[in-house]
């Protein structure tokens, strides 16, 4: 029994159709770390891409060497740090926080750099055409170059989407119940471990199609010329 | 003779090892319409793109209505401007681009009103208003709600004059305007700069390949070569009776 289900182990179908809800349950949990880890990925890729282009090399070099480091240690190393580290210094924070914190932190380094092409590839034209009608700076970030922007870095958002969704099994080592940790629970109890995990394989290409035809679909609607102002 | 709205002072502009401008010397009286022709590469387009502040300069002093635009006066004479003199100095100035640079995600009408909004403070009304003036002005008062791509070349340029002029700069800078434009489109903008240069007491400056057009509009053409003004004069004299050989080789080379 786990979360109040009883599973059937009279035939593998009436197993597998027993333990569904129980997955089901674990996936919620898989989604939301996702969700959440995309969105401080997004966040907190956006200000590291900020702080690299920043004209000061003393806010753009520490930025770049942050971010260097954080793609180049494991996901797990990270994980483990904040999981067992930051307590010692009295932060303490509940195990699904601390992995959807280290996914969105490990995909920030990636995403700032998604931004950053995003932000290049609007042309100089663009930039001087702003100048010569003396927008300021701000403004033409947010309204000329951001918009122009956004459907430029769509594609490769959706893609490390897709990726953080199937990094979230990581967060079973700290003891969070995302989809795969729940199947492995039930092979330990049940002594089957074939058609839970196959169900999570199954399960996952399933979120996996869906969040992939989300994007592209999103890539289809937006226009390529940036988001419209009337 | 008044004192000149513009003026190169021995103006100097390098790229690296390459001097673009050599020691320029330039003036042009308010209201006066002048084109500037030479060869690729002898600095015409420069002396637009340093008047926009779109290039720093590397020697000598550019004036703007009788005020030094990249210096501004300091405690130990002129120093280096800061933005907020360039922001001042450039509400003189409008420039039109050679590939337009229009904002693709904005309708024509927002590319028109967005710097009059934000930079001149003008309510939205107003500024619509100023919008569609100046469509009308252009001929493409039915096409305000499109969006850059659904319009020709002519068409997108004839708006990016539109949207320079909504700024009411004192001085219009032409940056090739027809280069980019397949030649049956090329009228139709020559036609829309015409009908400024004899309607309003803008100054006009024009870099251009189009030698018939400069000749027709100009008060005064300048042949550049080599980061210098080879020849100037009235269009006159200087298409029909050239005196540099270096300007007649030009003239011909291009009219043929």
């Amino acid at each position: 029994m786990l979360f109040g289900f009883e599973w059937d182990l009279s035939n593998p179908l009436a197993f597998a159709i027993s333990i569904l809800p129980i997955l089901l349950i674990g996936m919620w949990v898989t989604i939301q770390a996702t969700v959440v880890g995309f969105f401080v990925a997004l966040v907190l890729g956006l200000i590291f891409a900020i702080l690299k282009s920043a004209p000061s090399r003393f806010i753009a070099w520490p930025a770049r060497l942050v971010t260097e480091f954080i793609r180049d240690t494991p996901l797990l190393v990270q994980l483990f740090f904040l999981y067992y580290v930051l307590p010692e210094y009295g932060i303490v924070l509940p195990a699904f926080m601390t992995g959807a914190l280290a996914l969105g932190l490990q995909y920030s380094a990636y995403t700032s750099e998604v931004y950053r092409a995003g932000i290049e590839a609007v042309g100089r034209d663009q930039h001087e055409a702003a100048r010569a009608l003396n927008l300021p700076s701000a403004r033409t970030f947010t309204h000329i170059v951001v918009p122009q922007a956004i459907p430029r870095i769509v594609p490769a958002m959706g893609n490390y989407l897709v990726s953080i969704m199937k990094d979230v099994p990581v967060l079973s080592v700290v003891t969070v119940l995302e989809m795969l940790n729940v199947a492995k629970i039930i092979g330990d109890r049940t002594f089957n471990y074939l058609i839970p995990l196959s169900m999570v394989g199954g399960l996952y290409l399933i979120m996996t199609l869906v969040a992939s035809a989300g994007v592209r679909l999103l890539d289809r609607y937006l226009p390529k010329q940036g988001l419209p102002l009337k | 003779m008044t004192d000149p709205i513009i003026k190169f002072d021995k103006v100097v502009k390098r790229f690296g090892d390459l001097t673009v401008l050599d020691e320029l010397d330039f003036e042009v009286q308010k209201g006066e319409k002048v084109s500037i022709i030479g060869p690729s590469g002898s600095g015409k387009s420069t002396v637009l793109r340093i008047l926009m502040t779109l290039e720093q300069i590397d020697g000598g002093i550019v004036a703007v209505g009788g005020e030094p635009l990249w210096h501004e006066p300091g405690p130990n004479g002129l120093q280096p401007a800061s933005e907020a003199h360039l922001r001042k100095m450039r509400a003189q100035l409008g420039m039109v681009f050679q590939q337009f640079n229009l904002f693709p995600h904005m309708s024509v009408l927002r590319n028109i009103t967005e710097a009059p909004v934000r930079v001149l403070g003008l309510s939205k009304v107003e500024a619509r208003e100023r919008g569609e003036e100046l469509l009308e002005l252009v001929g493409l008062a039915d096409q305000a709600d499109k969006y850059p791509h659904q319009l020709s070349g002519g068409q997108q340029q004839r708006v990016g004059i539109a949207r320079a002029l909504a700024m009411r700069p004192s001085i219009l800078l032409f940056d090739e305007p027809t280069s980019a434009l397949d030649p049956e489109l090329v009228g139709e903008v020559l036609t829309v700069i015409g009908r400024l240069a004899e309607e309003h007491d803008l100054t006009m400056l024009l870099v251009t390949h189009e030698m018939r057009f400069a000749r027709e509009i100009s008060d005064r053409v300048c042949f550049f070569d080599k980061g210098q003004i080879r020849e100037e004069g009235t269009p006159e004299a200087l298409f029909t009776d050239p005196n540099e050989e270096r300007t007649r080789e030009f003239l011909k080379a291009v009219l043929d």
